[in-house]
């Protein structure tokens, strides 16, 4: 019986982390980044330098194997280890993001170009997924708000909506038998909440551009929401008036919500989200913690939400 | 465990005898390769999980296995009758497993906690039920139970397996999210297993007698 499907890292190909610290020291932005854009997708990563962030968490760091090894991508399958499997066949390179809708200043960003001209940081973040378990991710990449900024977004623009690339021939999980989402995956996020200091678009992780299966080459990470509010390989990001169509909430809308916040009082209506498995403490034996309102971001995003009964909106 | 308690092996395909005890230790390989898996930490990413959700599959498997027994005899008449039990009650002990893999290291015997899933889940609430439902059936899957209840009581006490197998897949799918592929193609099989006795069964009634007009 197959227990687990070989990683496709060797071990001699994961950076330790004080070699990559040290190595963020002199690698200088603009060096690092002609590198990176120089590499052809689906590639092995390349290096990243990053300033430190406050919004950072001091907790401790859920090993670089399983963050890529386990999570969910449902382009490319339903199993946890199917992203990590399958996603090398995704060309990440050239790869450009639209940005449309209201705003002043449309445009059709080259990722290198998006990297180039951001501040990156890197910003370690708890992640809490809506099945119950959680990681603290490394996570590289800018404020949502700073792209926001250069595009002029229109007053009439009230939701940002955003698109995963469609590309059932480079994502063998699009064409199941029984289609598990309707393609492409769509997500989006209220003005406000993309503007949220907190929000980001990730580009790499543990100081490396992403990995396919972690959504290269670009991708939202919200870290008060659940999971798959992180929309992976984003190609288009739109300005909208009304709250925009979002995949889960599609396939069952009682079940996922737009907003989708880390809620413990508020329970899936399959199971419970009071607690949750933090991947990588204890093994077989991991206790379950509580989980945060907010997923702990509760100072910067509470204010977000005040007067709305989270139990309607979840 | 549902049908005749014992029929006589005589017609069709002879296979070679295998000691039923090695249909217990082929069994168990995978329940001791998880568990030496799981303490070697080689289950992946969320072992408590993976050893969690693999032992309940190989509960159905075995559920399955169980099943298809009698339509394996009847169409293509391989008789394995006599390592039925053996399967049978593989099932349960793996189901056992599991739920005690779901008590004990998922949720930390936190009684609170498994009381209010088994209350407000469904698929906790009737992942239980099946539980509750393989118990007499394992507890009577010997040949003094079945002297003692009759062999038609205890027949008719058996066919509770195919609630069992029904709650089993019900439990699979809505533990899941959205309609992935696996846990339907386990209630895909099992809705032919199920149906297959059922049809068997319209077919053999005697037919009502024609009224003359």
């Amino acid at each position: 019986m197959l227990i687990r499907r070989p990683s496709d890292i060797l071990p001699s190909e994961i950076t330790p982390r004080e070699v990559y610290l040290n190595r963020r020291q002199w690698m200088t932005g603009a060096a690092g980044l002609a590198f990176a854009a120089s590499l052809p997708g689906g590639l092995a990563a390349a290096p990243l330098s990053a300033a430190k962030s406050p919004f950072s968490t001091d907790e401790k760091l859920t090993s670089r194997e399983d963050v890529t090894s386990y999570n969910n991508f449902y382009e490319f399958g339903t199993g946890k280890d199917d992203p990590a499997a399958k996603a090398k066949s995704l060309k990440t390179s050239p790869w450009t993001v639209k940005v449309d809708g209201m705003v002043g200043k449309p445009a059709e960003f080259a990722i290198e170009d998006l990297i180039k001209a951001s501040a990156l940081e890197e910003r370690i973040y708890r992640m809490r997924c809506v099945e119950g378990w959680s990681m603290v991710i490394p996570w590289v990449g800018f404020p949502l708000a700073d792209l926001i900024k250069r595009v002029e977004p229109l007053g009439s623009a009230k939701y940002v909506a955003f698109e995963t690339a469609y590309r059932p021939e480079e994502m063998p999980g699009m064409d199941s038998v029984f289609p598990v989402l309707e393609w492409p995956y769509v997500e989006g996020l209220r003005l406000d909440e993309a503007m949220n200091p907190l929000t980001i678009m990730a580009v790499g992780l543990y100081g490396e551009t992403l990995p396919n299966q972690n959504g290269a080459p670009i991708r939202l990470v919200v870290p008060w929401k659940y999971g798959f509010k992180g929309i992976k390989s984003i190609t288009r990001i739109s300005f909208v008036e009304k709250q925009p169509a979002t995949s889960w909430n599609k396939q069952a809308p009682s079940e996922y919500g737009f907003y989708a916040n880390v809620n413990p009082g508020v329970d899936h209506p399959r199971w419970s989200q009071a607690t949750e498995r933090r991947i990588g403490e204890g093994g077989l034996f991991v206790k379950r913690r509580p989980t945060l309102m907010f997923n702990g971001y509760a100072e910067q995003v509470a204010s977000l939400y005040t007067g709305m009964d989270l139990r309607k909106l979840y | 465990m549902a049908g005749r308690a014992s029929a006589p092996a005589a017609k069709g395909f002879t296979l070679p005898q295998v000691p039923k005890i090695l249909v217990y230790i082929v069994g168990f390989i995978p329940a001791v390769w998880l568990f030496y898996a799981g303490v070697m930490d080689q289950l992946g990413a969320d072992p408590m999980r993976y050893l969690e959700q693999a032992l309940g599959l190989w509960a159905l498997r075995f559920l399955i296995a169980t099943l298809a027994i009698t339509p394996l005899r009847q169409l293509f008449s391989i008789n394995l009758l006599r390592y039925r039990r053996a399967i049978g009650l593989l099932a349960f002990y793996y189901a056992a497993l599991h739920l005690i893999t779901y008590l004990v290291l998922d949720q930390g015997l936190d009684i609170a906690a498994i009381v209010a899933d088994i209350v407000k889940r469904p698929y906790i609430t009737i992942g239980m039920a099946t539980f509750v439902i393989l118990v007499p059936l394992a507890v009577t899957s010997n040949n003094a139970a079945i002297r003692r209840m009759g062999g038609q009581a205890w027949a008719k006490l058996h066919k509770l397996v195919y609630v069992a197998a029904v709650g089993a897949v019900l439990h699979y799918i809505l533990v899941v999210k959205s309609w992935p592929t696996e846990p339907l193609v386990y209630a895909a099989i099992v809705a032919m297993l199920l149906g297959y006795r059922l049809v068997r069964s319209l077919v053999k009634k005697p037919s009502p007698r024609r009224r003359p007009a």
